[in-house]
């Protein structure tokens, strides 16, 4: 196994070759912000906030998808990628239809932890104020596609992790949306097993267990990290 | 200590009401036996719970803005507030995001939502409502404060609760800025 020494922050970090430069922050016990990322299942660099400056390259780059190199000299918390990581949060609320005072994951959301971690006490772009549907066809779950950050977290838990690829991500730009099956009604695909596994992996209340009300969604992500544990280290028991 | 209190210049404080449902009024009430401690700093020259004048003054220190902004009435209030105004507080999801409200922008539009409240669903004689001059036109959008003016501090929350009205306030009677920054004060919902 050959080992890539870098720097993040200053601090000196030795890993593994193949390593993302998230999982060589995490080893140095660095947080960098992310939401698109869920442990368990593989990256796609979806939503930006785990931006990185790294010396000598003139773009910023997402942490969550970038390898590590020898030597890299890596930053991750300047006031440029503040200011860049407070862009992005808002964008992504100022995007859809974030009514958090209606919302099934109020106070136990992904997105609001983000707000508060960049420090968004508003939006400075203007609300689109889209229209989007909600599909309760399912007859334990919902989606409401006015709450969805396109992170595909639940596209790919359900592919990776459950084996069913009931979603995709369907259209394109302003127009994409989170999709079942061939397009279908949710309650239509016949391909998913009701495991509920995209419900504890979404990270804003937009899918959801039907009778949740306001502030009532709990998630159970240890599930999903019992699962992959399992499966990839044989452990059995949580 | 309290004679110092009453010979210290007050602070003019204002609070109006735009398109919301009161409760961040209500939770400003909340904030109980602060509110006789608070009344030794500040005068109160225009609000829905704590005056009657009528007309917004000049000279307004700090005032809380509750409510996006939805119609006519709303859009000259807020502009009035402005320029007679320092400090412009945005006070509450609606006025920050314009939350609730706001929610019937996604039927793009005032006829559309007017036609579906007062025409669609409208049980006994459905017509829309027309008083020029007493009923204020709808915008055709419900637009957050600051889409619509500058805004100088935003307070989250639906409603932000009395423990985060006052932390925000208590600096500005002292000539600080609050700090609005955390968990503690950042809370959207
Ligand atoms: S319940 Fe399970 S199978 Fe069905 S869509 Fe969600 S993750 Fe896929
Ligand atoms: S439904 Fe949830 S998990 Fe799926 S893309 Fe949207 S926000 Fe992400
Ligand atoms: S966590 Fe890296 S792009 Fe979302």
């Amino acid at each position: 196994m050959s080992v890539r020494t870098l720097t993040i922050n200053n601090i000196p970090v030795a890993v593994e070759e193949g390593k993302t430069i998230l999982e060589a922050a995490k080893e140095a016990d660095i947080h960098i912000p992310t939401l698109c990322h869920l442990d368990g299942v593989s990256d796609v660099g979806a939503c930006r906030l785990c931006l990185v400056e790294v010396e000598n390259i003139n773009k910023l780059l997402p942490a969550c998808v970038t390898q590590v190199t020898e030597e890299m000299v890596v930053h991750t918390n300047t006031p440029k990628l503040q200011e860049y990581r407070r862009m992005a949060v808002e964008l992504i609320f100022a995007e859809g239809n974030h009514v958090c005072a209606i919302c099934v994951a109020n106070g136990n959301c992904e997105l609001q932890d983000a707000a508060i971690q960049v420090g968004m006490d508003h939006t400075r772009f203007p609300y689109r104020f889209p229209e989007r549907g909600v599909d309760v066809s399912h007859p334990q779950f919902g989606i409401d596609h006015n709450r969805c950050i396109l992170c595909t977290r639940c596209v790919r838990v359900c592919d990776e992790i459950e084996g069913a690829h009931v979603w995709d991500v369907a259209q394109r730009g302003e127009n994409c949306y989170i999709a079942s099956g061939l397009s279908q009604p949710w309650g239509e695909v016949d391909a998913c097993t009701s495991c509920g596994k995209c419900v504890d992996a979404c990270p804003t209340g937009a899918i959801f267990r039907q009778g949740t009300t306001s502030a009532e969604k709990e998630r159970d992500r240890a599930k999903l990290e019992f699962v992959v544990n399992a499966r990839s280290k044989q452990e059995w028991t949580r | 200590m309290n004679n110092q209190k009453l010979t210290m210049k007050k602070i003019k404080f204002a609070t109006v009401w735009l398109a919301g449902c009161s409760g961040c009024h209500m939770s400003f009430l909340d904030m109980d036996e602060w509110l006789i401690e608070l009344a030794n700093y500040i005068d109160v020259v225009y609000s829905p719970v704590g005056c009657d004048l009528k007309e917004y003054p000049v000279g307004v220190d700090v005032c809380l803005v509750e409510g996006g902004v939805a119609n006519q009435d709303n859009l000259e209030l807020i502009r009035e507030v402005r320029a007679k105004t320092k400090t412009l507080i945005s006070f509450g999801d609606c006025a920050v995001t314009a939350n609730v409200p706001g929610m019937r922008n996604m039927l793009g539009g005032a006829e559309p939502v007017l036609k579906r409240s007062y025409l669609e669903l409208g049980d006994v004689t459905p017509q829309l409502p027309n008083e020029p001059g007493i009923v204020p036109e709808l915008l055709d959008r419900v637009l957050p404060v600051h889409e619509v003016v500058s805004v100088d501090i935003f307070m989250p929350g639906c409603p932000p609760d009395a423990a985060r009205i006052r932390a925000t306030i208590e600096p500005l009677l002292k000539g600080e800025q609050p700090k609005m920054e955390g968990r503690a004060m950042i809370k959207f919902g």
